[in-house]
């Protein structure tokens, strides 16, 4: 019982810092790249303002492949302790 | 039967895409063979809405499960195409681009706010909802929190942020349906609401499910197709998305030259309304804290509004509710990362003097002649004032509205009819399909949180699903008349939307999951005063005049509304007791995607 409690509790514990690791990422191309876009725009890149380019594209895509990784280390994490679930057919 | 549907969707999607193209040249070849306009417009609208109805009625269902969360057998992928026609709205597909080639860079706020608002989604929500097993967003909150106090309180929530999209949707649907059509725009509400019904219906989310995908391949294809057609026609690059940048640079040296800003300000015609002129410069940044707490508005209420929440309980485990998001994002990018390109090329070929396509500089004459300005100039979307009467046409001069950008582009840059056609049937897939997500969000919650949960928890099945069924008609009819009133512009309804869902759902829902501590009287605070202090803001911003706290202005209310509903429910729940042993086990045991749901298959 206090077994299973145990890896229940780490399992959530690496959950949560998975949580807390996404979510700053999501931060910074959410708020924190557009708070300086004044700056970036400066900056050209693929022959855009930097910080145009940003918002219209980079932080989409960084989006994007944030969730797949998202995904897999989610499931990583949920088999390692046990807690997921039987593979789809 | 079913079993065999879901492992042919492949094979059935991919055909039907085979067939809408073959439809699309079709289309093409009657043009040719001097078949009208009008026309075209006609059997393209129409065709897609028969197909939709023939996928609502195919998929009919007596079955709680079915018609509740679509037997729970989506596939992550189609899931996510589902969603990501379930979320693009009409405002998405005709305004964005608009609002883009009008506001520029601040703008942008509006597409990183509905992408980023995902990762939330997927980091924090659905998951656990999806392993909660709930049929609807109040049924958590219900049975998280306990009570039919908190349960009705989440039910009023959803409807208000709901409804005020859904007339949004309906609105959309109606402009699009009384042009392609060339009926009133009273009777194309009517008309759109028909289609919208005939879809969801009899099948409920499972008739939504399939009819959702079907849009979603209509309105991607309509959106791409006419972007990279422009960009090779008019030798901007293959690939549209990546070869802006030039074009970017080029509009910041003509807004110099054509005088953007310096020129004196000119009033558009009195009778032509919500036009306007060329005023931000394409690339400036403009206010960060503006573009930051926009983003965050849409990307909070991304995470609350109940029609997306509820795309993520048909899936058949944990697992593919967590990969479906990141597939929704994905189907979801395609489009958004393409109407920045599309807005800037058109603002492009309307600016540089040495393409053929330009107006600005250009004689009034040579303009007022052009077939796509006397077009939208008849139906008051486009004036212009040669306000200094020198017979040119200055950037000041040029009036339009900016939604007709993504409809009149194809004509700007001289494609055939035939894309124009396609362009309106991509509008009406993209407005009907979230109007079907939200009517049927605001039904179920009526009809199995209200109805079935609160009035009378013995109804039997087929009462169950027919009360729904009402429901979902005299909500349609109730926002078609709203709509038909035409109260509110698409996007000011839409931005509402969120920030209403966000000030009454997000803490309630995110705490449910994230914080074990929380409980009912910290819940019913938290949605209570995060709807009521963010209504009371919005009313006291935009009808009486009150001054905006720091600059949250009434598209970001719901900064305010959620701050209040955080501090409401933490400052609540600390004072009261913490929730039974019972409630704390249920609490755990969403947080592992083994097991049992916690609410039962059928309930």
């Amino acid at each position: 019982m206090s077994d299973i409690q145990q890896q229940r509790e780490a399992h959530w514990r690496k959950t949560r810092s998975l949580m807390i690791i996404h979510l700053s990422i999501w931060f910074i191309f959410s708020f924190v790249v557009h708070w300086f876009a004044n700056n970036l725009n400066s900056i050209s890149f693929l022959d855009f303002p930097l910080g145009y380019y940003m918002a219209a594209q980079g932080s989409l895509f960084a989006f994007v492949i944030q969730l797949f990784v998202f995904v897999k280390q989610q499931d990583n994490i949920d088999r390692e302790f046990g807690m997921a679930e039987e593979d789809d057919k | 039967m079913q079993g065999d549907f879901i492992s042919n969707l492949p094979k059935i999607y991919g055909l039907y895409t085979g067939g809408f193209l073959i439809f699309v040249l079709l289309m093409a070849v009657l043009e040719q063979n001097g078949v009208s306009a009008d026309t075209i417009g006609i059997l393209f609208v129409s065709f897609t809405i028969i197909i939709y109805a023939t996928i609502g009625w195919l998929s009919r269902t007596m079955q709680v499960d079915a018609y509740y969360v679509a037997g729970r057998q989506v596939p992550p992928v189609f899931n996510g195409m589902a969603t990501a026609a379930d979320w693009m709205s009409g405002a998405s597909f005709v305004a964005m681009a608009g609002g883009i080639y009008m506001g520029g860079h601040g703008y942008l706020a509006f597409v990183v706010g509905w992408t980023g608002g995902y990762v939330l989604v997927a980091v924090l929500m659905a998951p656990y909802l999806r392993k909660f097993g709930c049929y609807t967003v109040p049924d958590f909150i219900g049975t998280r929190y306990g009570g039919n106090f908190a349960r009705l309180l989440a039910v009023l929530v959803l409807v208000v942020a709901s409804f005020t999209y859904v007339t949004a949707q309906i609105n959309a649907t109606g402009t699009i349906a009384a042009r392609a059509l060339q009926i009133p725009f009273e009777m194309g509400v009517w008309f759109g609401l028909v289609g919208i019904l005939l879809c969801a219906m009899l099948g409920g989310m499972r008739a939504v499910t399939w009819t959702q995908v079907a849009q979603y391949i209509v309105l991607i294809i309509a959106y791409l197709v006419p972007v990279f057609w422009m960009s090779n026609k008019q030798n901007f690059g293959m690939i549209p998305q990546f070869s802006y940048g030039d074009a970017v640079a080029r509009i910041g040296e003509l807004e110099a030259a054509l005088r953007l800003g310096a020129l004196e300000a000119v009033n558009a015609p009195a009778d032509f309304p919500g036009l306007k002129a060329l005023s931000v410069a394409h690339a400036s940044a403009g206010d960060a804290w503006k573009f930051v707490t926009l983003a965050a508005c849409m990307m909070l209420g991304t995470a609350s509004l109940p029609h997306i929440l509820m795309r993520y309980f048909t899936t058949r485990s944990v697992r593919s509710a967590r990969n479906s998001v990141a597939w929704s994002l994905f189907f979801i990018f395609l489009l958004y990362f393409t109407a920045p390109a599309l807005a800037t090329f058109t603002k492009l070929q309307i600016l540089d003097p040495n393409l053929a396509t330009s107006i600005i500089g250009k004689s009034l004459q040579d303009v007022m002649a052009l077939d796509w300005v006397q077009k939208w100039h008849d139906v008051k979307m486009l004036a212009i004032v040669d306000a200094n009467g020198d017979g040119i046409v200055q950037l000041n001069e040029f009036f339009m509205r900016a939604d007709i950008v993504v409809l009149a582009t194809p004509e700007i840059a001289g494609l055939p009819y035939v894309i124009s056609g396609l362009v309106a049937a991509g509008g009406m897939a993209a407005a009907m399909s979230t109007a079907d997500g939200l009517l049927l969000a605001i039904a179920n919650a009526l009809s199995h949180d209200l109805y079935y949960k609160i009035i009378d928890p013995k109804a039997e099945t087929r009462k169950r699903l027919i009360v729904a069924r009402v429901l979902l008609i005299v909500i349609g009819a109730l926002g078609a008349f709203v709509a038909s009133m035409k109260l509110t512009g698409i996007l000011g309804a839409v931005a509402w939307a969120f920030c209403f869902a966000m000030s009454g759902l997000f803490f309630p829902l995110v705490l449910g999951v994230w914080w074990k501590r929380a409980n009912r009287a910290g819940a019913i605070a938290g949605m209570a005063v995060g709807l009521g202090v963010g209504s009371w803001y919005l009313y006291q911003v935009k009808f009486v005049g009150m001054a905006p706290w720091f600059e949250l202005d009434h598209l970001r209310f719901g900064i305010v509304g959620a701050t209040a509903s955080l501090v409401a429910m933490v400052v609540v729940t600390l004072m009261t007791k913490a929730p039974d042993a019972e409630t704390q086990a249920m609490v755990d045991e969403i947080r592992i995607p083994k097991g049992e749901t916690v609410l039962g298959a059928s309930h």
